[in-house]
């Protein structure tokens, strides 16, 4: 998706090595995807659930 | 000592050779408090040696800041895979175990080769959602090792 979009920055954060990031986003299990560091969607969930749940705050034009 | 066993290592070549455009990894490490950047920076090196397509530059986030702040990165060990410009993709941690593959899947992708490690790539209908963004989306996607 961030190859897709010049808006969008990915990051995957090994969650053992920032126990910081892993608290504050309360991360108790993975995957977890954190948006714009509020939605989340827990576990590998399928690309359309993914993307709708992803993008459900977010502006387009 | 290499990291990578013979197997992995023909096996990442092979993918490595689909790779269409040049890709920079940009490594970020500092030089206290980090165990993991040696452990960065020596998968990164292996990885370098399996491709010509593929470079690697260190940065330290502390003493480099000026080179470093473009990429807004804050933490160490972290990587960027950079193409002709930045698609922002970032890597937090070492890239072992589960970070490895999603690491080998972003160089392929970023090189245009045809097909990353997943079967398919996005579907229509989802690029169609993402071209019609239009703000700053931070995705940030939290794995283990295994």
């Amino acid at each position: 998706m961030a190859l897709a979009s010049d808006h969008i920055r990915a990051t995957v954060v090994e969650a053992t090595e920032f126990p910081d990031l892993s608290r504050q986003y309360r991360v108790t299990g993975v995957p977890k995807t954190i948006v714009n560091g509020k939605t989340e969607i827990l576990g590998a969930v399928p690309e359309e659930t993914f993307v709708e749940q992803a993008l459900q705050d977010i502006k387009t034009r | 000592m290499s990291l990578l066993s013979d197997a992995d290592r023909r096996k990442v070549s092979e993918l490595f050779g689909t790779m269409v455009n040049p890709v920079r990894l940009v490594l970020f490490t500092q030089s206290l408090g980090c165990e993991s950047c040696t452990l960065a920076r020596q998968i990164l090196d292996e990885l370098v040696s399996l491709s010509d397509k593929l470079t690697l530059e260190e940065v330290n986030l502390v003493l480099d800041k000026d080179k470093a702040a473009p990429y807004g990165v804050d933490r160490v060990p972290a990587i960027a895979v950079m193409g002709a410009g930045d698609p922002g993709i970032r890597f937090y941690g070492a890239p072992s175990g589960y970070e490895f593959t999603s690491l080998l899947d972003a160089i392929l992708l970023v090189s245009g080769a045809e097909h990353g490690l997943g079967a398919d790539g996005l579907s229509e209908d989802t690029l169609a959602r993402v071209a019609a963004i239009d703000e700053p989306v931070d995705i940030q996607v939290f794995v283990t090792p295994t």
